[in-house]
């Protein structure tokens, strides 16, 4: 148990952390490491590509279906993918019901409590978007993901995703142990992409641990329901995943307590590198038509 | 017991005074600020009571109050006895609420009345999880299925429900659609509401005006033959029967009961409230919400009336008949005369045991300054008295219509100070709650239950007085309170004792 490496990725929705998780650690388990996963999003898309499936039963549905989460067993929740990697999905309630939140809570204690945890050498969580309640930053609390990545790109919402999970981190990271394990840029390719992910990465006081580039592959690889490591295990893209676990693996321990910056320091950073043109102060809030009467 | 009755009522003052700053002294800066807003001695002539009230206890005392749920559920709607009440939401706020005020009703239970029964959806995990929608329709059609005789049903909100936003209003359409226009009642009673138990009894109001008189089309016949003198009791919730003690002498002066709120209620009498010509309110707390929406969207009148021992019963009676016809005014004189000679009774019997007593009292929203004018019909003194739950419009009416000049006031008094109170001023008796009898009757002081009449009552009324000054006499004049102190304690013992 001391040995294994409790990681999450987190990021902005629509981001690629599916993926790019599923990836990476398809490439760790191609190093003969020991793997779980444990999908905590309602939408339970997290085991996909390592199962060929969608959404295997869920820990809740299951519950549910069983009466209490008391009457599972790790068996039936616990489904083996990929080179062994073994996959588990926390699932939801549809959109606009109940507490998802709640949900992935309930899920981690279960998976805590029966064992998933033993004879692995890493258990990754994949959480939703934003950690938009205390459920979702269940991973971050009491000792569970040691290290977070955050999977952005060069586009502003998303480097503001991730400042925001830097702020969660924050909050957790003296009582709970949580450190940013560092950014992983998922090419968007727009203006000056590497250099902001970098700028980004100094400012909240880590490092942008890769970047991965984009390439059509990917998604060919995922209309198969496959990652690019068994759906084309020679290609240029699998070696860059490759690269990234190998980079995951050796950051072991080299974790930070970020240092998240405000809204208007991003701002700034923005325009440092032109990608936001400096805006007047007195046109804010004036539509263009009223710009134009000034003028 | 009194410390000494013969102070003035400056000495009182100072004395009370000199209290409130000692009690204050053992807070840390902050709370004693904020305490000390709650905390008075009455100034006569003032228009209130010179407390801050319904504002949130401070984390770390021990407050006396309840929820929003316990205002809703346990109080407001509880009562209706042909509803059926869910709790919605974990087991634990039905199954301690169960049965906790004894509001009786004519019925027979499990079949067409369901007072004392509790309902509730046992929320597990997983409804909280994927919400308790699904669940909540289920127990209406079990409701439908197992009581038929139901008239109604109302959702009562535990926390959880307003937390995961589950949307019963939905629920309670489709299944009141399903069930040809069931009156169903959605309550967003959660008990983090508001500060008190006090928003629970607005929002259960705000319900029976917008699921109940709404659904009632304003042009509809009354379903009775109405006449003059028809007026709904407002605000009496039964306790031992209170609210018929009330409801016959209002007959005997000449009107027609036509719905008591909530005590022994129904459905069919809340619908038939807004057809009555005057609404009489007991509970200004509790229920003035309702009654002035009625005087706004019905015209009619209200008028609020103590029910508390003869001085205030005659009052009241006068002031009710002051809105009818001299037929109701004669009616109200008999009423009077009628009941005196019994009234003269009790006075004789219990007077000279009570006379110069002193009390102090904290209850709910009413009772702080109702029961004030029963206790002096029998000689007796409140000399201190504050509210759970009251607003500033019930410290004005206790202002100006009850407290002595000098007078202890004490808003959502804590526990600390309500001990340390009672210590120092040594009433002869305490009147509060259930949490508060067993700490001042180990005290030594005597003791009465004023929210639940500790299992007796009715006290409203002429029969209710003649219960409650038996039932004062018997707390302070019981022979029990002469063997409070322990043998070893009132002789010296020897430290030496010889060998046998």
């Amino acid at each position: 148990m001391s040995s294994l490496r409790q990681i999450a990725f987190y990021g902005k929705g629509g981001i690629g952390k599916s993926t790019t998780s599923q990836n990476t650690l398809a490439a760790l388990a191609e190093m003969g490491h020991r793997i779980l996963i444990v999908g905590c999003d309602p939408k339970a898309d997290s085991t996909r590509l390592i199962l060929h499936a969608k959404a295997q039963d869920t820990i809740l549905s299951l519950a549910a279906n069983a009466g209490s989460v008391e009457d599972l067993e790790i068996e039936e929740v616990m489904k083996v993918g990929y080179l062994n990697i073994r996959c588990v999905e926390s699932g939801g309630p549809e959109p606009g019901v109940g507490c998802a939140g709640r949900g992935v809570i309930t899920s981690i204690n279960f998976l805590e409590e029966n064992g998933a945890y033993e004879d692995i050498d890493y258990v990754s969580y994949d959480v939703l978007g934003d950690v938009v309640c205390g459920g979702f930053a269940m991973p971050i609390r009491e000792n569970k993901a040691q290290e977070i990545y955050i999977v952005m790109s060069g586009e502003m919402m998303a480097m503001y995703a991730g400042n925001n999970i830097s702020k969660g981190i924050l909050k957790y990271a003296n009582s709970g142990g949580v450190r940013l394990g560092g950014l992983v840029c998922n090419e968007r390719q727009t203006d000056k992409e590497l250099e902001l992910a970098e700028a980004l990465a100094k400012k909240l006081g880590t490092t942008l641990i890769y970047f991965v580039p984009r390439d059509n592959i990917v998604q060919h690889a995922e209309l198969r329901r496959m990652t690019v490591l068994e759906y084309a295990p020679q290609s240029e893209q699998a070696n860059h995943y490759r690269n990234l676990a190998v980079k995951i693996h050796a950051n072991q321990g080299k974790g930070i307590i970020p240092t998240p910056i405000t809204m208007d320091e991003l701002e700034d950073m923005l325009m440092e590198h032109g990608i936001m043109k400096a805006v007047d102060e007195s046109q804010i809030g004036k539509t263009a038509a009223e710009l134009q009467a000034i003028a | 017991m009194s410390v000494s009755p013969t102070l003035s009522v400056a000495e009182i003052k100072d004395r009370n005074k000199a209290l409130i700053e000692e009690v204050l002294k053992v807070y840390p800066e902050k709370t004693a600020k904020r305490r000390a807003k709650h905390l008075n001695v009455h100034q006569e002539g003032k228009p209130d009571c010179g407390v801050k009230s319904n504002i949130k206890s401070i984390p770390g005392v021990m407050t006396i109050r309840g929820c929003a749920y316990a205002g809703s559920k346990g109080v407001v709607w509880g009562p209706i006895k042909d509803m059926i009440h869910i709790s919605h939401g974990p087991v634990g706020c039905g199954q301690y609420s169960w049965a906790a005020r004894r509001n009786y009703y004519i019925g027979t239970t499990g079949i067409d009345t369901f007072v004392t029964m509790q309902f509730t959806s046992d929320f597990q995990e997983k409804d909280i999880v994927f919400g308790g929608d699904k669940k909540l329709a289920k127990i209406m059609d079990e409701i439908q299925e197992l009581f038929p005789l139901n008239n109604g049903i109302t959702v009562q909100s535990e926390c959880p429900i307003g937390l995961i936003g589950d949307d019963i209003e939905a629920v309670s359409k489709a299944k009141s659609k399903e069930y040809d226009g069931k009156t169903i009642v959605p309550v967003r009673c959660e008990g983090f509401r508001g500060v008190s138990q006090s928003l629970g009894h607005h929002i259960a109001n705000d319900a029976i005006r917008d699921w109940v008189f709404d659904k009632i089309a304003p042009d509809a016949a009354p379903r009775f033959e109405p006449t003059p003198y028809d007026v709904a009791i407002i605000g009496d919730y039964n306790i031992g029967g209170d609210a018929w003690s009330s409801r016959i002498l209002l007959e005997e002066m000449g009107l027609r009961v036509i719905a008591q709120w909530s005590g022994d209620g129904s459905l069919a009498e809340l619908e038939a409230t807004p057809k009555a010509k005057l609404n009489v309110l007991h509970c200004y707390r509790s229920m003035n919400y309702i009654s002035r929406h009625m005087e706004e969207k019905y015209g009619i009148p209200w008028c609020e009336y103590n029910f508390f021992g003869p001085s205030k019963i005659a009052e009241s009676l006068r002031k009710i008949a002051s809105y009818f016809d001299d037929k109701i005014k004669e009616g109200a004189e008999q009423v009077i005369a009628k009941y005196q000679p019994l009234m003269d009774a009790v006075i004789a019997k219990y007077r000279p045991r009570l006379e110069g007593k002193t009390v102090m009292l904290f209850v709910g929203g009413l009772r702080p300054r109702h029961v004030i004018g029963a206790y002096e019909d029998l000689g007796m003194e409140v000399v201190g008295t504050g509210y759970e739950f009251g607003h500033n419009d019930d410290y004005q009416r206790t202002a100006q219509h009850y407290v002595k000049d000098g007078t202890l006031i004490y808003d959502d008094v804590t526990g600390y100070e309500f001990e340390k109170f009672v210590e120092k001023i040594q009433p002869d008796l305490v009147g509060s709650g259930i949490k508060e009898k067993y700490v001042f009757q180990k005290m030594g002081v005597p003791f009465r239950q004023m929210h639940s009449w500790d299992y007796s009552g009715p006290y409203h009324g002429y029969d209710g007085f003649a219960i409650f000054a038996r039932d004062m006499d018997m707390a302070i004049n019981s022979p029990v309170w002469k063997m409070t102190k322990a043998p070893w304690k009132s002789e010296e013992l020897p430290l030496l004792q010889a060998a046998e």
